[in-house]
């Protein structure tokens, strides 16, 4: 649905995105991430055909965004950072303003522009003046105006920036309601965002490509080893001597009063470890993989410079 | 022709819900009346003065005496008053980040442009034509002949979708409303009084200078002459304001 390939812009002498390629299928949502200044919102903006890039490849739905830039503005619902508002206008003339230049036909207006006042809830403040509206409703207003002519590519920049945590929680909830047949890509700063709405991921640090792909393919392909970590009832150096005898069990070590038990790259030993407690009633109280989290993965691949 | 109204239209409405247009349209129609008042004041008395002499009365004419003073005085009050209309058009755009909306909606630069061109266009005719109301007297009460007067309108309306251009302009190279301003006053008093600079110069460049000032191309229409050239040189301005728009917006994008 989307392809970006060997990418490059430059502002001036500034190489704001560097050889950067990727694809997200049809009916997913991906995350960009990186740190400030990474490139995000430029890859962004070139994808919507706000900006030109100056070298490589870009299309959506099959359509060249640079070669035919109206076809991809007709498909895109794009929220940029900073939300795209008119403070004079009321919600309701505002959505009916950009259902009018989306070019969606003078008979579907109407209804177009009540179907993103309701996906977006946002039927209380329809006829007041966007600038005496909260944060949150004024982001809900943008994602409305993203999504009025019910596009088939969503490209949301920071979509919870500057929210309170209950309003971050109900745009989550929004994003994935409209998943849908649609393809979703939004940059975010919070990594517990992108596994809680994300199906993959693109890193991205100084404009390169860091990483990209699926959460689990990333983790598992970043991963050295593999193991659990366990709670138990009662914890005492005495029991690690005990896990060291699980057969495929490599290391045991003390952490947070639990035991990190890893073991040997391809053999998985949770059954026998969890059969060894339950036998000698130790009392199981937790047990969780030590797969890499988000956060871990993500300093991983831009601290590491680990390209995938 | 449908994106080009629907920025139009979101035009208007952003004037009239703003105090802008207001604003322009009561300080231009109060100066007009009182210029017109004035005016219309000392004809009266320097007809009652002359109706002592039939052979100066004959050559009492409201549309040689009273209308072309008129019109220069208007021309700068629409020099205060443009600026006003012009420099929130692109700046404030930049300045609240709305161009990104419009530059990703499948609508052309040149639709944005013309829409909002078009929207100044029209406070400037409601302008002009409000203030046509007091012409409405001059009929009433004296014999005066309409198509110079109408032709000296257009002047003003010429005069002022050039100013209108060059306001564009310069609302799209900066997102700071009051330097638009600025400069859009500055260049247009310059243009004004370009011919002033003819006194000193002469040959080629003295007609140079006069076919760029406003006023000399003005002062035909302002008598009720209506020349092609005046017409083409206005329609330059127009053409010219709207085509450096262009090229900013183009030549920021790609930048």
């Amino acid at each position: 649905m989307i392809e970006v390939e060997h990418l490059f812009k430059k502002y001036g002498d500034l190489l704001a995105v560097q050889d950067l390629s990727f694809s997200v299928e049809k009916g997913h949502i991906w995350g960009l991430l990186g740190p400030n200044a990474a490139g995000k919102t430029t890859t962004m903006r070139i994808l919507t055909g706000y900006l030109p890039a100056t070298d490589g490849k870009a299309s959506v739905a099959g359509y060249d965004v640079f070669e035919q830039p109206n076809q991809v503005k007709r498909i895109i619902g794009y929220l940029p950072e900073n939300v795209p508002l008119y403070p004079e206008m009321t919600v309701q003339s505002f959505l009916q303003f950009v259902a009018e230049i989306k070019q969606i036909p003078a008979a579907k207006r109407k209804e177009a522009v009540e179907k993103s006042i309701s996906i977006s809830s946002l039927e209380s403040v329809r006829g007041r003046l966007i600038k005496n509206i909260s944060r949150g409703f004024k982001q809900r207003v943008g994602i409305a105006q993203a999504l009025i002519h019910d596009p088939q590519v969503l490209i949301l920049d920071e979509p919870t920036i500057g929210l309170d945590p209950a309003q971050i929680i109900e745009i989550r909830q929004l994003i994935k309601t409209l998943k849908g047949d649609r393809t979703i890509i939004l940059s975010t700063h919070i990594l517990a965002e992108v596994t809680q709405t994300c199906d993959g991921v693109v890193i991205i640090n100084e404009g390169k490509l860091m990483a990209s792909g699926s959460l689990e393919e990333l983790t598992s392909s970043l991963q050295e080893k593999d193991g659990v970590f366990i709670r138990l009832r009662e914890a005492g150096e005495e029991k690690m001597e005990h896990f060291k005898n699980i057969p495929g069990v490599d290391k045991v070590a003390i952490r947070d009063d639990g035991y990190a038990i890893e073991w040997r790259r391809g053999e998985d030993s949770r059954d026998a470890i969890t059969r060894y407690i339950v036998e000698r009633n130790w009392g199981l109280l937790e047990m969780k993989s030590l797969a890499m989290d988000i956060e871990e993965l993500y300093l991983k691949v831009i601290t590491g410079g680990t390209e995938q | 022709m449908t994106n080009i109204w629907a920025v139009c239209k979101k035009e208007i409405k952003t004037y009239f819900t703003s105090p802008i247009a207001y604003v322009a349209l009561t300080v231009f129609l109060f100066l007009f009346g009182l210029f017109f008042q004035s005016i219309i004041l000392w004809f009266s008395s320097y007809s009652m003065q002359m109706a002592q002499n039939p052979y100066y009365l004959q050559q009492l004419n409201i549309n040689q005496m009273v209308y072309p003073s008129l019109f220069h005085n208007v021309s700068i009050v629409l020099l205060f008053m443009i600026p006003l209309l012009t420099m929130r058009l692109f700046s404030e755009e930049k300045k609240i980040k709305t161009d990104e909306l419009l530059y990703t909606s499948p609508i052309s630069v040149n639709q944005i442009i013309v829409g909002k061109y078009l929207a100044s266009l029209l406070v400037l005719s409601v302008m002009l034509l409000l203030s046509g109301i007091l012409s409405f007297f001059t009929f009433v009460y004296g014999n005066p002949e309409l198509k110079p007067i109408l032709v000296g309108y257009l002047g003003l309306f010429l005069m002022g979708a050039a100013f209108l251009a060059i306001g564009i302009f310069y609302s799209s190279l900066t997102e700071n409303q009051v330097v638009s301003a600025a400069l859009a006053f500055g260049t247009v008093i310059v243009l004004l009084i370009l011919n002033w600079a003819t006194v000193a110069a002469g040959g080629t460049l003295k007609e140079v200078l006069n076919y760029i000032s406003f006023t000399q191309h003005f002062d035909n229409m302002t008598k009720g002459i209506l020349d092609t050239t005046d017409i083409v040189y206005y329609l330059s301005f127009v053409f010219l304001g709207l085509f450096l728009t262009h090229s900013v917006i183009q030549s920021r994008r790609w930048r």
